[in-house]
């Protein structure tokens, strides 16, 4: 058996998935090359730049990539608790020994280089989460199954919530989508849905005009459905759960967010202008990627991003260089790839035999899926400041040794669909 | 499959409507809207404006009367201003502690990132000691411009106001013009703005969110050399200007004189008049505000706005227009018992002429004669035609440019008074002839006509026939080149051979004993010319002297305007043959010299009192200022002034107590 998958190595491998993967690197590198690019100095490939090390990065996260497609694909079953555990005590040892930058504690130095767990808790959660729902096969109709589940998610999410890194841990809310595909149900996601609305409606309208509207709402739907007591019964409890919430929420606002998380709220929600302060970033990034406007400045011609206007250039805000020197099509066939790259790791999922081979794809397509929307979202002022980087673009190792490995895993499960796992 | 696998394209759905919301915002910021684009040519653009030097103004012979001095200002970079040591700042400049701070928020409104104005035309000294100590200003820069200066001092309503551009002036400009820019207002300077104002230029640098200069943009490609204004050669006679003005000082009125073959002024009077050098820069608005003071109005371009019944001098003109109709001829001679009966009203004439020709009539200016040439034209078809006649002499006439602009090439001429048959049939139906009119034989009446206009008739006279339309500039720039419009003969319509009877009259009214203008011979010259008394509704009478000289091919044509003088041969006549004997000889000789100097000293302001309860009703549309607004103004100026006494005083005891604490804090950083 193992034999003849080594054999059928090459046939089985998606290698579009490759090659988009590829694709994307490559952009990351040359726009982390135009970010920092200054004409007055001869650039030559120089390792110490970040483009150089991004290069390097890319070349080790291929070889890593292909290293993994050697492995046997039932390892990652069988060893999905260790790896799990194991970021798990990464991101418990962070919190001790972790270097601090820009607030967070989320790096471990490693020499030169710096390790960041919880980019590693993403797919040592998906593995966990795809053996448990293999092993299990729960159809999360009851509580235990939805706990289990919510609670392999929670462990890494939490810790990382006390680095304090809201981004990175807002991604693990993407474990939803592939919970519901195994059957949570719908309503997790609309209830879910219904928050986000709920939370940025409290910050534009009144809390008392949502109160009566939400109670209007409860009251006309009970005379609609007044012979149905049990209808009644569960409308009264939404409601007041929903009005619970609202109040929840201005509290837990003002007392357990940080001073510069609701100021980034406010931005985002247009509650608040502040072009020098905690705007700053996100209008200038805004500026640059409009300035691009249909076909972009041209490659090195940026001038916002070239000359640090925008923060964290080849980092968090690297779109907006892709805005500024490519414009509207440069951004259309960056999204263009991703969308086409997610909809594909769905179909490849969708094919598998094994379930856990199918539960790991989804969680890699949603994974991605929330990297990609909040990055850009927040490079062009759709969602609040949420440092988190754009998937194989963004500049730095572990972001994109992280993603190599989750969906180079996923590869290689792949070209193993025929057998069972 | 299990009915779950539907939810594969509940999350592909999702996946694919996030990516249309992203790409619908990306378009709008990146298509749609261009707010974006400009805020980041703002973001990294600075432009360093050049400005290029005003095209100086030339006289006739080549002497410069308007040129440029250097100003210089203080500019500042709101953005780059870093801590400073303000007392510095304000002891070079000569301001007060507090005005620094006041300037440097004004600018922050303007722009953060441009250079705006901090304070304007620094002096001479200070800018000296600010370049030694500008490097402890960063943001701050000086700039150097230039503003006019006229080195005789005249010419004032000529070269008119160059000042900085009105919201007014951007708007209209498609751009031209930016905040702080110069323009002409009033004048020669408007009128020839274009030639004058040069290009502007700019220097594109690219800066970096430190605020540190990457470099020009786009390698130069947008810099512009600034490029200095055209030179204006202008046709006026610096030396008989000067004079001109000389004489008419005190004395309200004007000058113009045109050589008639060319239609150039030789000078251009209007008095009073005000020293140009005290309208550059930022002295304007306090001149401006003493110009509006004045009672005697010297804002008012006289030779092209005032407006005087022609007056005695309108005889020869009727004369012309009798012999071309035939209406008259060289020997018609009237009766004149020292008046004229034109229906029920008399006419006086100022003499007992008896018997008298035309060439005497015009000599003696006899007021009996020329009515009976109007009469006669008037009645020449016949008397129920005599309407009709008035309307074909009214546009013989105006071809003398008589109730129409001239074209000069200054803003707001005016067009003086000239009524046609129309007009006479709206007032009077068709019950007038004639004698309802008769006034305007001697140039009285309804005709009013601007100096200019009076000059022009003098050099079509001299000319023999026709006038080209008079003009200031003669040459514009390196080829001196003329607008065409003042290269074109206008013919008035009289054959050549009318001239000579008329042009006789005109010189014996100066050379011979019985003339009425004796007193504008001058020695060895023949003028030829003509009194007017024009008589002055408002006070005492105007007195006017129109000529040219030499009698055979003039050189110049002149028409001299003195409010309020009396008799046109007391004043007027002995000025215009001080201006025709200087420009002709370069000197005024034989001992006449005192008598100019007298002249110069005579004053003949008129009455204020009666002046201002009945004021002239001129049109100055040279001055856009409502008068509320000047009073207003007044009002303001005269507060901001005590206000900067009381300022200054403060000042002086702040910047003392101040002085050690700012210098400690300057050395900390
Ligand atoms: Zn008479």
């Amino acid at each position: 058996m193992i034999h003849q998958q080594g054999n059928r190595f090459f046939f089985n491998v998606d290698w579009i998935t490759v090659l988009i993967y590829i694709l994307l690197c490559t952009i990351g590198v040359i726009n982390i090359f135009a970010s920092i690019y200054n004409p007055d100095k001869v650039i030559g490939i120089d390792f110490t730049t970040n483009y150089g090390k991004q290069l390097i990065y890319v070349i080790t996260g291929l070889v890593l990539g292909l290293s993994i497609l050697l492995f046997d694909g039932r390892l990652f079953n069988v060893f999905s608790p260790f790896i799990y555990g194991a970021t798990l005590i990464l991101l418990v040892v962070v919190l001790v020994i972790g270097r601090k930058v820009a607030g967070n504690q989320a790096w471990i130095p490693l020499g030169s280089f710096r390790l960041q767990p919880s980019e590693f808790a993403k797919f040592g959660t998906a593995l966990l989460l795809a053996r448990y729902v293999s092993t299990f096969n729960p159809k999360f109709r009851d509580f235990k199954s939805i706990f289990f589940a919510g609670l392999i998610v929670a462990a890494p999410l939490l810790l990382i919530m006390l680095q304090p890194d809201t981004g990175s841990a807002l991604v693990f809310l993407a474990f939803m989508f592939p919970l519901y595909r195994e059957g949570l149900s719908g309503y997790f996601l609309l209830i879910f849905l219904g928050m986000i609305v709920l939370f940025v409606a409290d910050f534009l309208v009144p809390t008392y005009i949502l109160v009566i509207i939400i109670s209007t709402l409860g009251g006309l739907f009970i005379f609609a459905n007044k012979r149905k007591q049990k209808v009644v019964f569960s409308t009264i409890l939404v409601t007041l759960i929903a009005v619970g919430y609202l109040f929840l929420v201005k509290v837990a606002y003002t007392k357990v967010l940080e001073p510069h998380q609701r100021t980034r709220i406010e931005l985002m929600l247009g509650l608040r202008t502040d072009n020098k302060g905690a705007g700053y970033n996100v209008i200038q990034s805004q500026i640059a990627i409009g300035s691009g406007q249909g076909l972009g400045r041209g490659f090195l011609q940026g001038t916002q991003t070239k000359y640090g206007y925008v923060p964290e250039q080849s980092t968090d805000f690297i779109f907006s260089t892709i805005g500024e020197e490519w414009g509207f099509a440069g951004c259309a066939v960056v999204i263009g790839l991703y969308i086409f790259l997610l909809l594909r790791l769905i179909n490849l999922a969708e094919r598998q035999r094994s379930t856990f081979s199918r539960v790991y794809g989804y969680c890699v397509a949603c994974i991605l899926f929330f990297h990609i929307f909040i990055n850009i979202g927040m490079t062009i002022g759709i969602i609040p400041v949420i440092g988190i980087p754009l998937p194989l673009i963004s500049y730095g190792g572990s972001s994109l040794w992280s993603f190599t490995i989750l969906i180079f895993i996923f590869l290689k499960l792949d070209s193993n669909r025929m057998g069972f796992i | 499959m299990d009915q779950l696998f539907n939810r594969k394209y509940v999350v592909q759905g999702l996946f694919i409507v996030i990516a249309i919301i992203l790409l619908g915002k990306l378009f709008y910021i990146q298509i749609v809207s261009d707010k974006a684009f400009v805020s980041a040519e703002s973001n990294v653009l600075r432009k360093i404006y050049k400005y290029p030097a005003r095209g100086a103004i030339l006289d006739r012979n080549m002497k410069v009367i308007v040129q440029n001095e250097p100003v210089y200002d203080l500019m500042v970079i709101p953005n780059e201003v870093k801590p400073f040591d303000t007392l510095a700042l304000a002891d070079a400049l000569g301001l007060s502690f507090e005005d620094i701070g006041k300037k440097l928020r004004k600018s922050k409104i303007q722009s953060n990132y441009q250079s705006t104005f901090f304070e304007r035309q620094i002096s001479v000294e200070s800018y000296a000691r600010l370049q030694e100590i500008m490097y402890r200003f960063p943001g701050f820069r000086t700039q150097d411009r230039t503003i006019r200066h006229y080195p005789d001092s005249i010419g004032g309503q000529i070269f008119g106001w160059v000042k900085e551009v009105s919201q007014d002036d951007i708007d209209n400009s498609d751009g031209y013009y930016r905040p702080g820019d110069f323009i002409g207002k009033s004048g020669l300077e408007r009128s020839y703005e274009n030639y004058l104002r040069g290009e502007r230029g700019v220097i594109n640098t690219l800066y970096d969110a430190r605020n540190v200069a990457q470099g020009s943009y786009a390698q130069g490609k947008y810099d512009v050399n600034a490029v200095s204004g055209d030179r204006l050669i202008s046709s006026l006679d610096i030396r008989i200007q000067k004079l001109g003005e000389e004489l008419m000082q005190n004395k309200v009125g004007a000058i113009v004189a045109i050589e008639p073959s060319t239609g150039e002024i030789l000078a251009f009077v209007s008095s009073p008049t005000f020293n140009p050098n005290k309208f550059v820069g930022k002295n304007w608005g306090n001149s401006y505000m003493d110009l509006i003071r004045n009672p005697y109005r010297p804002q008012i371009v006289r030779p092209i706005q005032g407006y005087y019944p022609p007056g005695s001098s309108f005889k020869p003109v009727d004369a012309l227009v009798a012999l071309q109709n035939g209406a008259i001829n060289p020997t018609t001679t009237f009766f004149c018992p020292g008046y004229y009966v034109a229906g029920n009203h008399k006419v006086k004439c100022e003499h007992v002429d008896g018997t008298i020709n035309l060439q005497r009539g015009i000599a003696r200016s006899c007021n009996t004669y020329f009515c009976h040439v109007f009469q006669n034209i008037m009645t020449q078809n016949g008397i129920k035609n005599q309407r009709n006649t008035y309307s074909k002499w009214h546009e013989q006439i105006s071809k003398f440019g008589f109730g129409q602009k001239l074209d000069i090439d200054m803003p707001y001429e005016k067009k003086g008074k000239f009524y046609t048959a129309d007009y006479y049939n709206k007032l009077y139906g068709n019950r007038w002839g004639y004698t309802t009119v008769i006034s305007q034989a001697i140039g009285q009446g309804e005709i009013t006509s601007t100096p200019l206009q009076m000059a022009n008739v003098m050099a079509a006279i001299a000319n023999r026939g026709y006038y080209i339309k008079p003009h200031l500039i003669k040459g514009i720039g390196d080829n001196h080149t003329v607008k065409k419009e003042y290269t074109i003969k206008n013919s008035v319509g009289i054959d050549a051979e009318y001239f000579q009877p008329v042009i006789e009259g005109m010189r014996d009214a100066v050379n011979s004993p019985w003339g009425t203008a004796t007193l504008s011979r001058i020695p060895n010259i023949l003028m030829c010319g003509k009194t007017g008394t024009v008589q002055n509704p408002h006070g005492k009478n105007h007195s006017v002297f129109i000529g040219f000289a030499p009698m055979d091919n003039p050189k110049i044509a002149i028409a001299v305007i003195v409010e309020n003088a009396g008799y046109g041969s007391t004043y007027a006549a002995p000025i215009a043959s001080y201006m025709v004997e200087k420009y002709l000889t370069d000197s005024v000789k034989n001992g006449r010299m005192a008598e100019v100097e007298w002249m110069k000293n005579q004053n003949l302001l008129p009455d204020l009192i009666t002046k201002i309860k009945k004021p002239k009703v001129f049109k100055v549309d040279s001055l856009n200022l409502k008068k509320t607004d000047s009073l207003k103004k007044l009002k303001d100026s005269a507060k901001v002034k005590s206000a900067n006494a009381v300022k200054l005083d403060k000042t002086k005891v702040l910047s003392q107590e101040n002085k050690n604490s700012t210098k400690v804090q300057g050395n900390k950083r």
